[in-house]
């Protein structure tokens, strides 16, 4: 298989298994504990690391997934004392765990491969170098299967648990009352981004994680009122980015994880001028109508009426 | 109140937010079959009352019994309106989903809605009038549309008590007076349902059950029995609302 069709392949893969815990995140306002996490991981990654000394053991991924939660848990904890409001709080815990990670790197780690660029901007490029060998034979780049395995996961988990997920995201005190926990189901949630942020970010880069994790999905916001339509176009908006940023990238010869996450950007772009009842340009193009029958601007029908800025 | 038999009893229920209480030593019965008004100025800690009745906060020390069982017991014959401001109404959904939701505490952990829980949310949506805004996505309903919502997705729960925080918020006079009959159809047949009421001047046309709270009880029984002017002159002080029009 050519190189070029892998990278696509990994990038459509990690993108939707992003969008789909993504689209939680979005919905439960927590758009930056995403970008928060996908950095703290590291920390966990370089502890584990120090305990195994094998970058390809197994803990090194318990260690990320257990980061994220502890990161989680320390934000709402500091913004709990309402000391400080929930995002200086992430404004907080973010680079404080993230910069231990990267003295530790520096200090203690520096002949060995765990460096801060790929951690930030990933190595797509050579995701197809490094095989997956099974009895001697050569069945695809390892990328391939480690994406794959965390879309199983969270398809998996977000179609046994979507009508949780749905209620607690939507009412966590009627939820609470149902017996249906929203701590237990918040922080479910967050352990599977943790995963899918320690999975994705090896082949992608934090960035671009975090890119697939929102973007995708306020993009669907704009353009449905179903909680089952806003998960499948997410998942089809990532996959479309990481095809066109692809081919963006190899055709302005750019860097690919940087024209992916640009091109998540240029879909919400389009969507948030050309959603057909929220996009700016069908608000303008009725404003227009009702003023030239009414006189003036009616109430409920501008810009500063829109449902959602996001 | 001895011969009936108690829906709601909270003994001793202190809650604090921080260090500040909010609630200070509450003792309430609420009998089988009221339709009780919750009533108290703003910050009396009527919503704190509710939610820690319902387990939701953690009180710092206290009981609450709902037919004389620990709280946890009766998970799924309590229904709870909370206030429409507590949930995001951008929220992707149809106002037949949200009343569907009211069903899951009996489908419990992994059982889906069927057919059977749609064509129920249906009928609860009709009960509120509702039936032609049922595949209405939900921020397009209007505020006393959206309580509507709310209650028929507490009807749907077949609960025996009904904890309802502010529902009459944002409602216009007609919802109101559907609502109330609503509500006296779920008394007659012998549910309890409790009410955070703000209006005064209808606590005697709705009720027949009252509870007046300043961070303490002040007040609590028959509508017919508590509601006076010194009762009520207790709970505002210093609320400078007029009294003698209301009573």
């Amino acid at each position: 298989m050519r190189a070029g069709m892998e990278i696509q392949i990994i990038a459509v893969i990690i993108a939707v298994a992003c969008a789909l815990p993504g689209t939680f995140l979005v919905l439960r306002k927590m758009s930056m504990i995403s970008d928060s996490i996908t950095h703290t991981i590291l920390l966990g990654i370089v502890l584990a690391f120090f305990l195994t000394r094998d970058l390809s053991s197994p803990l090194l991924v318990a260690g990320a997934a257990f980061t994220g939660l502890v990161t989680v848990w320390l934000t709402e904890t500091v913004a709990k004392t309402r000391l400080v409001s929930e995002d200086s709080a992430i404004g907080i815990v973010f680079p404080l765990l993230f910069s231990v990670a990267i003295i530790l790197i520096t200090r203690y780690a520096g002949s060995v491969h765990l460096d801060t660029d790929s951690v930030l901007l990933g190595e797509l490029a050579f995701a197809p170098f490094d095989r997956m060998i099974v009895f001697g034979r050569d069945i695809g780049a390892k990328a391939i299967y480690t994406s794959g395995f965390l879309l199983l996961l969270n398809s998996t988990l977000i179609l046994v648990f979507y009508k949780e997920l749905k209620l607690a995201s939507f009412d966590p005190l009627l939820s609470a009352v149902l017996g249906f926990s929203p701590v237990l189901i918040h922080y479910g949630l967050m352990a599977l981004v943790s995963v899918t942020a320690v999975g994705a970010f090896q082949a992608v880069g934090s960035v671009l994680v975090v890119a697939f994790m929102i973007g995708p999905p306020v993009t669907a916001w704009l353009l449905t009122d179903q909680l089952k339509n806003m998960l499948l176009l997410s998942a089809g908006f990532g996959a479309l980015s990481g095809i066109l940023g692809y081919q963006a990238a190899s055709l302005f010869d750019v860097s690919i994880a940087g024209s992916m996450a640009v091109t998540t950007g240029m879909l919400f772009l389009m969507a948030f001028l050309f959603s057909p009842r929220q996009g700016l340009v069908g608000i303008f193009i009725r404003r227009k109508r009702q003023h030239t029958s009414t006189g003036g601007t009616p109430k409920g029908a501008g810009w500063e009426n829109r449902r959602r800025i996001i | 109140m001895e011969h009936k038999i108690c829906a709601v009893e909270v003994h001793d229920l202190t809650v604090a937010y921080d260090t500040t209480p909010v609630l200070w030593d509450i003792d309430l019965e609420i009998p089988k079959g009221s339709l009780a008004a919750i009533v108290g100025p703003n910050g009396a800690g009527k919503t704190t009352l509710i939610k820690a009745m319902l387990g939701l906060i953690k009180p710092l020390s206290g009981e609450v019994l709902f037919f004389a069982n620990e709280q946890n017991a009766h998970k799924n014959d309590i229904a709870y309106v909370p206030q429409s401001g507590s949930v995001d109404w951008d929220f992707p959904a149809t106002a037949l989903d949200i009343v569907t939701m009211g069903r899951y505490g009996r489908l419990g952990w992994l059982r889906r809605p069927g057919k059977a829980e749609k064509q129920m949310a249906l009928e609860m949506l009709d009960k509120v009038g509702m039936l032609g805004f049922a595949s209405r996505q939900i921020s397009q309903l209007s505020g006393g549309q959206q309580q509507r919502v709310f209650l028929a997705r507490a009807l749907i729960q077949q609960a025996e008590i009904y904890l309802m925080d502010e529902p009459f918020k944002g409602v216009d006079a007609q919802t109101e007076k559907a609502f109330v009959v609503l509500l006296k159809e779920l008394k007659r047949q012998g549910k309890t349902v409790i009410v955070v009421h703000h209006d005064l001047q209808t606590v005697t046309e709705y009720f027949d059950w009252v509870t007046l709270i300043n961070l303490k009880i002040i007040a609590n029984g028959p509508v017919a029995e508590t509601y006076n002017e010194a009762n009520l002159n207790r709970t505002y002080k210093g609320h400078g609302i007029r009294l003698k029009e209301v009573v």
